[in-house]
């Protein structure tokens, strides 16, 4: 290798690393400070340990407002699965109808559904508040756990999917099997589509646990909100007055409630790139 | 709906008339059963919103003076429109979003494209770390890198105003001017891995011969990276600034996360906020106005570009 080119490689590693320390740095912040008491958090180096006081700070998240973050993950979570396991199947019906089904209003349907992908969530939240007090569905699980059932995106990735890799020969097959359409679709089908659905789930199951504007307007009762609503006020409390949750605190939840996607992500990172691949090849 | 079904292959084995009609009445069912529990919910939670919220964009409320009686709905075409825009709030909320946009979509994905090349570059290190790296805000939920971001810019809390007192630089990161980029960066630090990573997995797919024959001809790594990578990515960037125009459209989150560390940080600051804050007044109508005139902006905007780059594809 010329000397230019040694150079030029390290030159590219530096541009990298400056960037990682850009990314990395902020979330290096957060873990550092999780493991702070309050008033370290205002003093010293604030990229470096001070005393370690992260079992107290979990401890505290755990019992704070009578344990009420237990129950802030159980509602994610009951949200996230819950919604991501509905969704994953209607949207694996759906587009498993759109790709291997002709039929009259097909292209219409599929279009309203792509240009549904493009129609910014937060839109929908304000007349769904307004929709759900007219029935008194607000405040309520079903407030939020109903549209999240609902995934244009998933039908989207699941029709091309099931167009692309699920052979007609096969479907044909089975028919002549004397097999009811849904047996074909839940036997041959499915699990054939069963990479895009993981996607799918992933992906559903990511927007729901991070949503937050419709769960804050939907849910004025702290114990049916999920966590991303309730660490939010917390951290509104602004620290101010004797019972205000403490920064150190609000820093440890917010940290402790990133876990579950996290280890998502990592440990599923072949289906959310496959995800992210489809989404840019439309 | 409709579910007339057409044959899709046109056999000899299903030649047979009756048979056939009675093969597409057993089937025509089949497509309704397997559309219905997605669109059922479709229709209630994303359409019936939508027209919703169209409807309410022409109604009022008329309370009488005192109040005693229940306030009554009435048509009023489209004076919410003329309320809403000549609002001055809510102009500068959209011109905010707008002067956002237009500084910081650039901006991200400038960065985003120069570190998918550089990832996608033969000779460089560590790839995997480093993709790993600029993922990693992308994973966190944007309410915790909100909450993250408040407290990194927060006077008396933050880290970089502290870094900077010591230099000598009195800096505060929440003051009424330096509220934009602040927000802006926090969008950048979100977003960039996530553009990173659709713009790299196009890069992925382009052929390795067609570097490696411009390589033989003399080009050097950044006449490829532009003459050749750039050009062949154009979809992907165009994707990623569409969802950037949609995503700075709806701007929430950050600002009124932002807001409990930066009480100057006003409450119609975007239009979503402004909207949010009319529910909070009762105001149901002008929310649904400001949501109309935020979706049709964002519409004008992203299809517009759309259209412009297909224009000028069209004339290369």
């Amino acid at each position: 290798m010329t000397r230019s080119n040694q150079l030029s490689r390290y030159l590219v590693l530096a541009v990298l690393l400056l960037a990682s320390v850009y990314f990395l740095a902020p979330v290096w912040w957060l873990l550092v400070s999780s493991t702070k008491t309050n008033t370290d958090l205002f003093t010293g180096n604030g990229f470096w340990f001070a005393k370690f006081a992260l079992f107290g700070n979990v401890h505290q998240v755990f019992v704070q407002q009578g344990g009420i973050y237990w129950q802030w993950l159980a509602n994610s979570a009951l949200y996230a699965v819950g919604g991501a396991a509905v969704s994953t199947l209607i949207a694996a019906l759906a587009g498993y109808a759109l790709a291997k089904y002709s039929f009259r209003g097909r292209e219409f349907t599929f279009n309203s559904v792509l240009a549904a992908v493009l129609v910014p969530q937060p839109l929908l939240a304000v007349p769904l508040y307004l929709m759900f007090s007219g029935v008194h569905l607000v405040n309520t699980y079903w407030a939020v756990l109903l549209p999240s059932m609902v995934s244009p995106f998933g039908v989207y990735l699941a029709r091309i999917y099931a167009g692309a890799s699920v052979p007609d020969e096969l479907l044909e097959a089975g028919r002549i099997d004397g097999a009811g359409e849904f047996r074909i679709f839940a036997t041959i089908a499915l699990r054939i589509m069963s990479p895009a659905l993981v996607t799918i789930f992933l992906f559903q199951f990511v927007a729901i646990w991070t949503n937050y504007l419709l769960p804050v307007l939907m849910l004025a009762n702290d114990h049916l909100q999920p966590v991303t609503v309730g660490i939010v006020g917390w951290q509104a409390q602004r620290g101010i007055g004797p019972t205000a949750v403490p920064f150190n605190i609000v820093i440890t939840a917010a940290a402790i409630s990133a876990v579950p996607l996290v280890i998502l992500f990592l440990s599923l990172q072949r289906f959310w790139r496959s995800g992210l691949v489809a989404g840019s090849s439309k | 709906m409709t579910t007339a079904l057409h044959e899709r292959t046109a056999g000899p084995a299903r030649a047979a008339g009756a048979r056939r009609t009675g093969r597409r009445r057993r089937r025509g069912r089949p497509v309704a059963l397997f559309l219905a529990p997605f669109l059922i919910p479709f229709a209630a939670f994303y359409l019936a919103p939508i027209g919703y919220t169209l409807y309410q964009s022409l109604f009022r409320m008329h309370r009488s003076g005192l109040g005693l009686t229940a306030p009554t709905q009435v048509f009023v075409g489209l004076a919410n429109y003329a309320t809403a825009l000549g609002d001055a709030d809510f102009r500068g909320s959209l011109l905010r979003v707008l002067l956002i946009g237009l500084v910081q979509v650039p901006l991200m994905l400038l960065f985003a494209l120069g570190l998918a090349l550089l990832l996608d570059a033969k000779s460089t290190l560590f790839k995997r770390v480093f993709r790993l790296a600029f993922f990693l805000p992308y994973a966190l939920p944007g309410v915790v890198g909100a909450i993250m971001w408040s407290y990194l810019v927060a006077p008396g809390l933050s880290p970089i105003t502290t870094a900077a007192h010591h230099l000598g630089l009195h800096l505060n990161l929440t003051s009424d001017a330096m509220l934009a980029p602040t927000i802006g960066n926090m969008l950048t630090w979100g977003w960039t891995g996530y553009n990173m990573l659709i713009i790299y997995s196009a890069l992925q797919a382009i052929p390795a011969e067609l570097s490696e024959a411009a390589t033989m001809d003399g080009c050097s790594a950044w006449g490829i990276a532009w003459r050749i990578k750039v050009p062949l990515v154009r979809p992907a960037l165009v994707l990623t600034t569409v969802f950037s125009i949609i995503g700075t459209a709806q701007l929430y989150n950050e600002p009124a996360i932002l807001h409990n560390v930066a009480p100057n940080l006003s409450s119609t600051y975007t239009p979503i906020y402004a909207a949010y804050d009319a529910v909070n007044a009762d105001n149901f109508n002008a929310a649904a106005t400001e949501s109309v005139i935020l979706a049709l902006l964002a519409f004008v905007l992203s299809f517009g570009f759309l259209k412009l780059v297909q224009r000028k594809g069209a004339a290369l």
